[in-house]
């Protein structure tokens, strides 16, 4: 179908702020008292919010979707600044301690709630999951191929450019060796690497709409799952923290400092 | 014995050192059998290494991303009775196994750098400020999928582990490409430096913002010492150096034995992709930048200065 409406679900996570001290608490998670947007969620939201602006002709909602704890809002309402059109955030209990085949179950029943709640004025929307390349703090890139798999989309991982054509996206990605252009039809899911674009800033304007935009909280029940269909596969056993690298010999160029490291790598034996 | 199932999205003439690698990770865990994305001609060569089981191949190459690959791999974990899947944990092959792990309706543990014969992986997490030890939670008929860091072995210790042996045959599973959904356009190869491949350097020589666009020096210096040449990520997204260079978070992971920083001030990101080297050297003009803290041998000192003048010294050496 030509010009039928695109429903842009992006995700984007809440994590430990990588500029502070992160660590493990004594059940072996990664403490989320505190919090940020990923940083690398700030590009797939910069992408849908670009592909929206350049589609004239075609309707395009922009949802942010988050899963997290409580502190998790402060992500979505970000998202809305950013300039989201709407906000979901899923949050419960039996989240807590959720492993990548947890998040992706939760995430998929999610998804396909936005993705059902959505009205739109020109006809059945076809939708898109936009992805960041990697959780700041997981780091596994894992989560957009089995959200794909789950929701029987297709999946395109580390796109560093996207373009609407009337039924599908083209795709430009970079696999190991190659550079790639894909073309993808929906529903799909996308994750977008930080090469992609320039995330803006939201400005005062954005930040005051952002307050009546919709940001609407989810339980588990809410997207029709039980707490034991998101009981972890994997658990952690033991986490260490590891002693941090400590300085050498710091000298200061006084003419010869270039002979001195040529030395120092002699001395080491690395020449 | 578990049967061990290594996954290889391309597999050319001759294995890649991370290949190898993998190799010898999953022969430490019980009898290895391979699948193979895609191949040219015959890839069987390749795998000529004592001891492998069956290698298992689709009805014609899957290049990534090619979806198909789930199939072949969900056909040879079945075929070989497979407990553990193994693959490195590059992007195409983090996309596969992932899927593998939904059909097998079982966990994934990712970027892994060790794993034991109890299955218990060791991973270093939170940009190398944790060690992390973990497990699948034991369940009927379901195996382990696991995605390594490269480098986590010394390439001595592979290749004391690895033997020759004969040519296996290949297997040709019922796998063929799928249909639809995801059409590539066009592909072009990614220019491949004729210095040694960062993730596999020995040395690496990185240049930051500091670099001020002329990475000349930097250049100079990588070619005396045989090293890959490396950059942050203010170097790349300048433009001053491809981006296929830019080590940390979202780049290359490196852990050679000599990492040499120049001009790079060391932000938590950067640190994530080079604080595994054996050695690090940091030349920086600023007392204060983070690198210093991680720094076997620091110079506080202007790299425009103090690089011609190490290359001139190397020359010296051995002229
Ligand atoms: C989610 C996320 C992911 C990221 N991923 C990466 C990544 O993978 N890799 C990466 O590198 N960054 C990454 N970054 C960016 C990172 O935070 C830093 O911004 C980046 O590493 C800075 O690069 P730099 O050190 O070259 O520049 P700067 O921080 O600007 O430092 C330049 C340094 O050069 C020194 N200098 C200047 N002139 C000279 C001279 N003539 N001689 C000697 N020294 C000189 C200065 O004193 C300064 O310390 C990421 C950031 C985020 C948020
Ligand atoms: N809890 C979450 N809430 C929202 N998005 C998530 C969550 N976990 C992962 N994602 C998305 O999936 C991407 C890849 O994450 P990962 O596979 O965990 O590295 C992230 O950049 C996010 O866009």
């Amino acid at each position: 179908m030509v010009n039928a409406p695109l429903h842009i679900i992006t995700l984007v996570k809440w994590v430990p702020d990588a500029q502070l001290e992160r660590r493990y608490n004594a059940e072996g998670r990664i403490d989320r008292a505190e919090g940020v947007l990923s940083e690398l969620d700030e590009y797939p939201l910069e992408a849908a919010l670009q592909l929206r602006e350049a589609a004239a002709d075609r309707e395009v909602r922009v949802t942010a979707l988050t899963m997290g704890p409580a502190g998790a809002s402060t992500a979505a309402k970000k998202a809305l600044q950013i300039g989201a059109d709407d906000a979901y955030q899923l949050t419960d209990e039996a989240l807590i301690g959720a492993d990548i085949w947890a998040s992706s179950v939760a995430l998929k029943a999610a998804v396909e709630t936005v993705a059902g709640a959505g009205e739109f004025d020109s006809g059945e929307p076809e939708y898109l999951v936009l992805t960041g390349m990697a959780s700041e703090e997981g780091e596994s890139g894992a989560i957009p191929a089995q959200l794909a798999e789950r929701l029987g989309a297709h999946v395109v991982t580390y796109a560093t450019g996207l373009e609407l054509t009337p039924d599908r996206l083209v795709v430009t990605r970079s696999g190991g060796t190659e550079s790639q252009k894909v073309a993808v039809a929906m529903p799909a899911v996308v994750s977008v690497t930080d090469q992609a674009n320039d995330p803006r800033y939201p400005n005062f304007k954005a930040i005051m709409a952002a307050k009546k935009k919709p940001l609407t909280r989810l339980s588990l029940a809410d997207i029709g799952l039980r707490a034991e269909e998101v009981t972890a596969r994997v658990r952690v056993l033991s986490t260490t923290a590891r002693p941090p690298r400590t300085a050498g010999e710091i000298i200061t160029d006084e003419g010869d400092a270039g002979l001195k490291v040529v030395e120092f790598l002699a001395k080491e034996r690395l020449l | 014995m578990s049967n061990v199932l290594v996954f290889f999205d391309v597999l050319g003439d001759a294995l890649s050192p991370t290949q190898r690698e993998l190799i010898a990770q999953a022969q430490s865990l019980g009898e290895v059998h391979v699948a193979v994305g895609a191949y040219q001609g015959d890839p069987t060569p390749a795998l000529a290494i004592a001891g492998l089981g069956e290698v298992y191949l689709a009805e014609t190459s899957l290049p990534a991303p090619e979806v198909a690959v789930v199939d072949l791999l969900e056909t040879a974990v079945a075929e070989c009775e497979a407990e553990v899947i193994l693959g490195s944990s590059t992007a195409d092959i983090t996309d596969a196994l992932a899927r593998l792990a939904v059909r097998l309706d079982t966990g994934i543990i990712c970027g892994v750098a060790a794993l034991n014969g109890e299955l218990i992986a060791t991973k270093s997490e939170l940009a190398g400020s944790y060690t992390t030890t973990s497990q699948l939670i034991p369940g009927p008929g379901r195996p382990l999928v696991a995605t390594f860091k490269p480098n986590s072995l010394d390439p001595q210790r592979v290749d004391a582990l690895l033997h020759a042996g004969d040519q296996p045959d290949g297997t040709v599973l019922p796998v063929r490409p799928s249909e639809g959904g995801v059409e590539i356009l066009e592909r072009t190869a990614l220019k491949v430096s004729a210095r040694p491949a960062l993730a596999e350097a020995r040395v690496v020589v990185a240049g930051g913002r500091g670099v001020e666009g002329d990475f000349t020096p930097l250049e100079d210096l990588a070619d005396e010492l045989g090293a890959g040449l490396g950059a942050s990520r203010a170097a790349t997204d300048a433009g001053w150096i491809e981006h296929a260079a830019q080590v940390g978070q979202t780049g290359v992971t490196v852990s050679p034995q000599l990492y040499i920083s120049a001009g790079i001030s060391g932000a938590i990101q950067q640190r994530a992709g080079m604080q595994t080297a054996g050695t690090i050297v940091a030349i920086n003009k600023d007392e204060d930048a983070p690198v210093f803290e991680i720094a076997d041998f620091g110079v506080v000192g202007d790299l425009h200065e103090v690089i011609p003048q190490m290359i001139e010294e190397l020359r010296r050496r051995k002229g």
